[in-house]
């Protein structure tokens, strides 16, 4: 592997890897916080529709499925870029903004199935707070898109050399723990259900 | 047609270029505009905080005038309630937190020997959030009506804005919307500089200076930041809930639909209880360098009084529902709350003990910033104690919402914070502008200061005790409290006078004609190795590091008792450099933090107006986001 740190620094850690891997943590706080709301009042509904009436739990394994591979397709990017490969880096970090990509979909498509179904944010509870967390965690894997795409621009421009594969790096811890995220909502959220 | 358009000279490009010359050889208002320099941004972080300071003040003194008589009728119901909110506000997030980061900015890379932070735009991103949501916030005022008429549009349910009093329901209009996303706005200002300071802590330091070389004030800027990444996000989804439930409708706080308005008050103290070690750790950092310059010891008991702060910081986590006791949260939960309470007394004391042996035996050299950290000790210690008696929980049933709670947090503060953080000012003033404050005008704003402080603020722990509750605009005459209101409106005119005296100072200080040296205290720590002010670049020389209070060695040895015996060409800070300090790379003026930190504002005026512009926020927030990262770093 090819590094060019700019500085040496006191730990051995890029700086920019310090700072990601702090913000993480801060989000685990983030996220703890909005899941702990969500179980707080998981059996706190007055009225329905509650969880069971609608959630299809095949559906959203699907979905689940594709953002969990799509960690994988980011490990490739990141092994292509530090190995020279670009053609592979473009493919793979377009593959793995597409599967981000069919994953928010997925979630639009369950948001408005729901909706027709009668749960807003203000029916009760579960809509309250189910459209809190998973809406923030979609908003996270947009965000996580975002940087894929910038980064295939990126790539494709010639910008993004082995030397600068730290970059690829930082985007996949952050897609990486978005995912993880996700598999602590699904098991959460959908899987054990009151 | 190209030839024509590049020989028309273009006013606009002209201008720019200027910007660039002037931000680039550090002279005129656009260098400060796009500086990333620690220092500068330091000192913006300063001025800004001590001008709401000032504003805080005001509405304190609106306060003390309203109580000071029953029945007054300075302010109505209305405007009391929007004046104590923004009070508290204002002078916890927009006061004691922006101080504190001013002073993490200052000393910080210079203490452990770098020539900056670890993400220079990013810290002066935080700057102009922090910036932009002190205006947004104070903006409310305006949203009410015609404010000539006395009509406020603020917020209007308490610093800790419990539901259901935030609701829609019972806080109609956009104050309590401008209170939730301005808090937002300045917890990203304060989530990006701690991330930056924890990064700069660990990765940057000089050669030499290990964990435990470094002073005191590092390690509470460590702590402090590593309070502050993990204690935001709570608060951060707690507002998040309250702006979904007023702005969407949603039910976090809706009890109909069964929620909880608990639910906030746990969230609130989860974040808030770290939050109140937010704002005392640095000042017990900066207190503990002030105590052993002016003593000529070493901080008695350095390790005890790092791993108490450390201490403090995981304990605080764990002490928040002793802000609940009368909530009804059972024995069990209050037993346990109450006996954490106790215990994170007992690092606190630690430290004060090792503050006052640290004076013990010292040759103490009585200036104005050693008035200041002697006033912290004591004023913290009365505020710690009736902390104690808190943490007993029968007792705080009746303590609960009376003016001696009000009393106990402005003791460790005001008492505690405030003073720490004036030690500081009188201390590293000279540091970064280059003159000495007056001693006397200092002194005299001590003592004034010190006594308006305890005529303002013990009067309020005997008007708890007798009853007097927190946030009522008025009390009927007879109960025995009118002459106690009095002497604490009384006091509070005398901080004010302090204060005036402090602006006095500045002024009068920045016409002073001798100018300070590298080294007038004959201080201990890195900075006063360097010249006053300090050069853009900070260290010529990068320095290798080889004790703990490095510099206090370059400069005295001991004889065999154990006295400093000062060393021959010691480092005065004044040798010039062997070096070539033109060929040192310091990052590039930016002006994208700036851009992409007005974003944030615009967003949250959408998100209460108008979707429209909410797309405009975030179109501002992209170009200055996508500006910064595709801009070199240096060049």
């Amino acid at each position: 592997m090819q590094h060019s740190p700019a500085l040496e620094t006191n730990t051995g850690v890029d700086n920019r890897k310090l700072l990601m891997w702090l913000f993480l943590a801060s989000e685990c706080l983030f996220f703890g916080s909005l899941i702990g709301a969500y179980l707080l009042y998981r059996d706190k509904n007055v009225t329905g529709p509650y969880p069971k009436d609608l959630f299809d739990i095949p559906f959203t394994s699907v979905s689940a499925f594709i953002l969990l591979m799509s960690s994988v397709t980011m490990v490739l990017a990141l092994a292509a870029v530090q190995r020279g490969d670009q053609r592979g880096l473009r493919i793979w970090l377009l593959t793995t903004a597409f599967m981000g990509i069919l994953f928010v979909s997925g979630q639009a498509f369950e948001f408005t199935e729901f909706h027709r179904q009668g749960l807003s944010l203000s029916t009760n509870m579960f809509g309250t707070t189910f459209f809190v967390l998973t809406g923030f965690h979609g908003a996270h894997v947009t965000v996580g898109i975002l940087i894929l795409l910038s980064l295939f621009v990126m790539a494709w421009r010639g910008r993004l050399t082995q030397a600068e594969s730290l970059h690829v790096e930082l985007a996949g811890l952050y897609w990486h723990f978005v995912d993880i995220v996700w598999i602590v909502i699904f098991t959460l959220v959908y899987l054990i259900q009151p | 047609m190209a030839r024509a358009a590049e020989q028309k000279p273009s006013p606009i490009l002209d201008a720019m270029r200027q910007i660039r010359e002037d931000a680039a050889s550090y002279r005129g208002i656009w260098s400060w505009i796009t500086t990333v320099d620690h220092k500068r941004i330091g000192i913006m972080y300063g001025v800004t905080a001590l001008g709401f300071f000032l504003l805080g003040g005001i509405e304190a003194l609106l306060i003390r005038l309203q109580l000071s008589t029953p029945n007054a009728r300075v302010l109505d119901p209305d405007q009391y309630n929007r004046i104590f909110t923004m009070h508290g506000t204002t002078m916890i997030f927009l006061v004691v937190m922006p101080l504190s980061a001013a002073f993490f900015n200052l000393i910080t890379p210079l203490m452990i020997g770098a020539r900056d932070v670890a993400f220079p735009r990013l810290n002066a991103f935080s700057y102009w959030v922090f910036l932009a949501g002190g205006i947004f916030m104070n903006a409310s005022f305006f949203t009410g009506g015609n404010i000539l008429h006395g009509e406020l549009g603020a917020p209007d349910a308490g610093w800790f804005g419990y539901a259901p009093l935030t609701l829609n329901r019972f806080s109609p209009g956009e104050g309590v919307d401008f209170w939730a996303l301005g808090l937002q706005i300045l917890g990203i200002a304060s989530m990006a500089s701690g991330f930056n300071f924890i990064v700069t802590i660990l990765n940057m330091r000089a050669p030499g200076m290990t964990l435990f070389r470094m002073p005191l004030f590092v390690w509470m800027t460590l702590v402090t930041s590593f309070l502050i990444v993990f204690a935001m996000p709570v608060i951060t989804v707690a507002l998040f809930e309250l702006l979904f439930d007023r702005l969407f409708d949603a039910n976090f706080f809706n009890v109909a639909k069964g929620g909880t308005p608990l639910l906030w008050q746990h969230m609130f103290w989860l974040f808030g209880h770290p939050e109140v070690y937010i704002l005392i750790l640095p000042a017990m950092g900066i207190v503990s360098e002030v105590l052993p310059t002016f003593a000529r010891k070493p901080l008695f008991g350095y390790p005890f009084v790092v791993f108490s702060g450390i201490a403090i910081a995981f304990m605080s986590w764990g002490v928040w529902a002793h802000h609940m006791f009368t909530t009804g949260l059972g024995a069990i939960a209050n037993s346990a709350f109450g006996v954490s309470t106790i215990l994170i007394a007992i690092p606190t004391g630690v430290k004060i003990f090792n503050w006052l042996a640290t004076l013990w035996g010292g040759s103490i050299s009585l200036k104005t910033p050693l008035y200041f950290a002697i006033g912290f000790i004591a004023m913290f210690t009365i505020g710690g104690l009736t902390g104690v008696t808190h943490s007993i929980v029968p007792s705080d049933y009746q303590q609960q919402d009376t003016y001696y709670v009000v009393a106990h947090f402005h003791q460790v503060l005001f008492g505690g914070a405030i003073f720490g953080l004036f030690a500081g000012i009188y201390y590293w003033y000279p540091k970064f502008t280059g003159r000495m404050l007056y001693e006397g005008l200092g002194q005299v704003q001590f003592w004034l200061m010190f006594i308006g402080f305890n005529l303002t603020f013990q009067p309020m722990m005997i008007l708890g005790l007798l009853g007097m509750p927190r946030r009522i605009y008025s009390y009927p005459q007879g109960q025995g409290w009118d002459a106690w209101n009095l002497v604490a409106t009384v006091g509070a005119f005398l901080i004010a006078t302090s204060v005036l005296i402090f602006i006095i100072n500045v002024i009068a200080t920045a016409r002073r004609k001798e100018r300070a040296e590298a080294d007038p205290w004959d201080g201990r720590t890195l900075e006063w190795s360097l010249p006053s002010p300090v050069p853009a670049y900070n260290f010529a020389k990068i320095p290798t590091v080889h004790a703990l209070d490095d510099f206090w060695h370059q400069k005295y040895a001991e004889d065999e008792s154990g006295r400093p015996v000062p060393v021959a060409a010691g480092g005065s800070g004044e040798e010039e450099p062997e070096v070539d300090v033109h060929g040192i790379h310091m990052p590039s003026p930016s002006f994208f933090p700036l851009i992409t930190a007005l974003g944030l504002p615009i967003i949250a005026t959408g998100l209460i107006y108008d979707p429209a512009i909410v797309a405009v926020g975030a179109a501002v927030l992209v170009v200055g986001i996508y500006g910064w990262a595709l801009e070199p770093a240096s060049e």
